[in-house]
């Protein structure tokens, strides 16, 4: 057999229905064997089935949890808010109706669906993996095919345990070398986008390899694949090493006993063969990728924390100039600003890019013996879930941030996109570890500048943006 | 679905790029549990000056007189043109049904994020990708020409103008078939299910493990 890339041994082994022909009209039928289910985009989708009078295939292949609309703070008096206290209590109600596992509020495995799949060995590697949500690429780390889907086609996976899509190209963006250190999987992504831009992945599958992504943790490989949407792709992977079996076993949806074995020897075929072909190769220094700032509304406009906020107005491309015009009007920036210069009003650490373990590790790190910068008016730190939540406390990572002036907050995704009450006010600048800058989307009018767990824990402590790889320089000398 | 064959309106310019979908619909809107509603809610952070929270009222709110969507001469508007990357970021289909509630059938713009593009074929709006020298053209003529108009008829993949030059477009022919004839699209794949049952006893051999809750 030829060799073939990794994305193409997943799609085959998927594929329930391959149209017969160049004449043919019918698209791909793909086999989906997991799904992730939450609050905002199911509701219509069980509607639509019970309109229908129809019912999920394989209900058990489901795992839902609420996470976009629940408060983080003291949840012992349920959800104050009206509108996501009807949504939560539906997808309660839908669970229980078709017989769907759901971990509820106050449930300690509660938490983001991208940090909670992997944590629970739920996503595996060769797996089909989908959600209503567009960072289900996330999962794509673990050499599963993950992507993100719309209320529609949440009702059609249910419905059929199918869903009908068009094949991607792939792309191989290959990063070798090293990072650097307090340099992370966050910065590498944002470095990767502003170069290819936010429209570089449409239409792909992005394989991410090389020695860099080999040196990265799991976390590292989740953030890094949360971002191909980013990037226009909706499918990030890489490729099984010991590091994906070793995260995997004993987690509780993990297979066991003999079935493991047989697991792993199949998932150790899951890489791109020698030889196998991209549609499209992309070369990456990792030793030049430094902490990342992005200074406008998309995440393609980014630079490194020693640059200046760059000038496009004497751009070839009317349309770009005109968006970054726009963009820095919206933030109340200007061309030529040192990055280092601009001060922040919030800090964010969280969201299914930057939740994990990890990530709250390194803020804590860095956050350790400072305090928060008084010009900063507040700074979360949202756990991926309530595991993550409790791993920390257990590492005494919540005492860091409390006496630093962080609040330690309860899980969910929270300030990435402000459907609870964690959101920036008209005007507010804020350090997110999250995956979107555009406008409004941390709250109606509020400046998002997306970095990493270290420089947002950085910035926090400076009250502005700052090399986090210096902090330690100084503190090392 | 309502199928789509032919739309004939004025033209409505939103020009910008990387259009998301958190400004086609703030998230505010999306704890909705309904699937219709939220055409009054279209572009909210910069349809209206006041800040918009669910269930306000149109006449309570303040409209941005200098954006498109507000001006007396795009009222009607079926057709909206728009810069590249349109309906990037997150995968609500809100977006979808907030245009096609607003009354919005066709979106016209150099390319699209994928989640939103398969979207919209769920619901009866047609998205279209032009060259961006072509996009720009209509979108020129649109901020010029007062009661610019296009015809869009999916049969023969035409855009018509009123000046008789017509642009056509490519879509993939399986699309075409669903939107033409306002197919429900777990209909067609139910007709498989004794090849869905074939596969998953064959992956049921090779990873019995996916198998066993």
């Amino acid at each position: 057999m030829s060799p073939q890339t990794l994305f193409e041994k997943l799609w085959q082994r998927h594929l329930v229905h391959e149209p017969r022909g160049v004449e043919s009209t019918e698209p791909s039928l793909l086999y989906v064997d997991r799904h992730l289910v939450y609050e905002v985009t199911s509701p219509q989708a069980f509607e639509g089935l019970r309109h229908q009078q129809r019912k999920p295939r394989r209900p058990e292949t489901i795992i839902a949890t609420a996470d976009h609309n629940v408060p983080t703070t003291d949840r012992t008096q349920g959800i104050a808010d009206p509108f996501s206290r009807a949504q939560v209590e539906q997808l309660n109600k839908n669970c229980e109706q078709f017989g769907i596992k759901e971990f509820r509020l106050g449930d300690i495995r509660q938490g983001i669906i991208h940090v909670i799949g992997p944590e629970q060995g739920a996503t595996l590697p060769g797996m089909t993996v989908v959600a209503g949500d567009s960072h289900t690429c996330t999962h794509g780390a673990f050499a599963a095919l993950a992507f993100g889907v719309g209320t529609s086609e949440v009702e059609h996976v249910m419905a059929t345990q199918c869903l009908a899509v068009p094949k991607m190209k792939t792309l191989l963006i290959r990063v070798r070398g090293q990072l650097s250190a307090w340099v992370s999987a966050k910065d590498l992504i944002l470095h990767i986008i502003g170069q290819i831009g936010t429209a570089g992945g449409t239409g792909y599958a992005i394989e991410f390899a090389g020695s860099a992504i080999e040196s990265l943790s799991m976390e590292g490989r989740m953030t890094l694949c949360n971002m191909a949407i980013e990037a226009g792709a909706r499918v990030g992977l890489v490729a099984v090493d010991q590091k994906t079996i070793d995260y995997l076993e004993g987690r509780p949806f993990a297979p066991k006993g003999e079935h493991w074995s047989a697991a792993v020897d199949y998932w150790r075929t899951l890489h791109t063969d020698a030889g196998a072909e991209f549609d499209q190769i992309i070369e990456i220094d990792a030793c030049a990728v430094k902490p990342m700032v992005s200074w406008g509304t998309s995440p393609e406009m980014v630079v490194a924390i020693d640059e200046m906020i760059p000038s496009l107005s004497g751009s070839v491309d009317s349309v770009k100039a005109e968006a970054a015009a726009t963009a820095l009007e919206y933030m109340g920036l200007k061309s030529g600003q040192a990055i280092s210069e601009i001060e922040i009003d919030k800090v964010f650490i969280g969201s299914c890019t930057n939740a994990r373990i990890e990530d709250l590790r390194t803020a804590a790190a860095v956050v350790k013996g400072h305090k928060v910068s008084q010009r900063v008016k507040q700074a979360l730190v949202v756990p991926g879930s309530g595991l993550v939540k409790a791993q920390a406390e257990v590492e005494g990572l919540d005492a860091i941030f409390r006496d630093a002036g962080f609040e330690w907050r309860e899980p969910g995704c929270s300030m990435c996109l402000g459907m609870n009450d964690d959101r920036l006010q008209p005007q507010e600048r804020c350090a997110s570890t999250s995956n979107r800058n555009f406008e409004g989307r941390q709250g109606a009018g509020g400046r998002s500048h997306l970095v990493s767990p270290a420089m947002a824990a950085a910035a926090a402590i400076h009250g502005h943006f700052f090399d986090v790889t210096k902090m330690f320089e100084v503190c090392d000398a | 679905m309502r199928p789509f064959k032919q739309v004939e309106s004025r033209v409505v310019p939103v020009d910008r790029s990387n259009i998301d979908t958190d400004a086609l619909i703030p998230k505010q809107y999306i704890k909705s549990i309904e699937r219709t509603g939220f055409g009054k809610y279209l572009f909210d952070e910069w349809r209206f000056l006041d800040k918009g929270e669910p269930g306000m009222l149109l006449e309570q709110r303040i409209p941005n007189p200098e954006f498109t969507l507000n001006m007396e001469r795009y009222q009607g508007a079926e057709i909206l043109v728009a810069q590249d990357n349109f309906g990037c970021g997150s995968s609500r289909e809100h977006a979808v049904w907030a245009l096609e509630d607003f009354g919005i059938r066709v979106v016209i713009a150099p390319s699209f994020a994928e989640i939103f593009y398969a979207n919209c074929f769920k619901n009866g709006v047609l998205p279209i990708a032009l060259e961006p020298e072509k996009v720009e053209r209509l979108i020129h003529s649109a901020l010029s020409v007062d009661g610019f108009s296009l015809l869009v008829d999916l049969p023969s993949q035409l855009i018509n103008m009123s000046d008789g030059e017509s642009l056509s477009f490519s879509i993939d022919p399986y699309y075409k078939l669903r939107l033409e004839n306002g197919y429900d699209d777990i209909d067609i794949t139910l007709t498989k299910l004794d090849q869905i049952a074939r596969y998953e006893q064959k992956r049921r051999e090779q990873e019995p493990w996916l198998f066993t809750v």
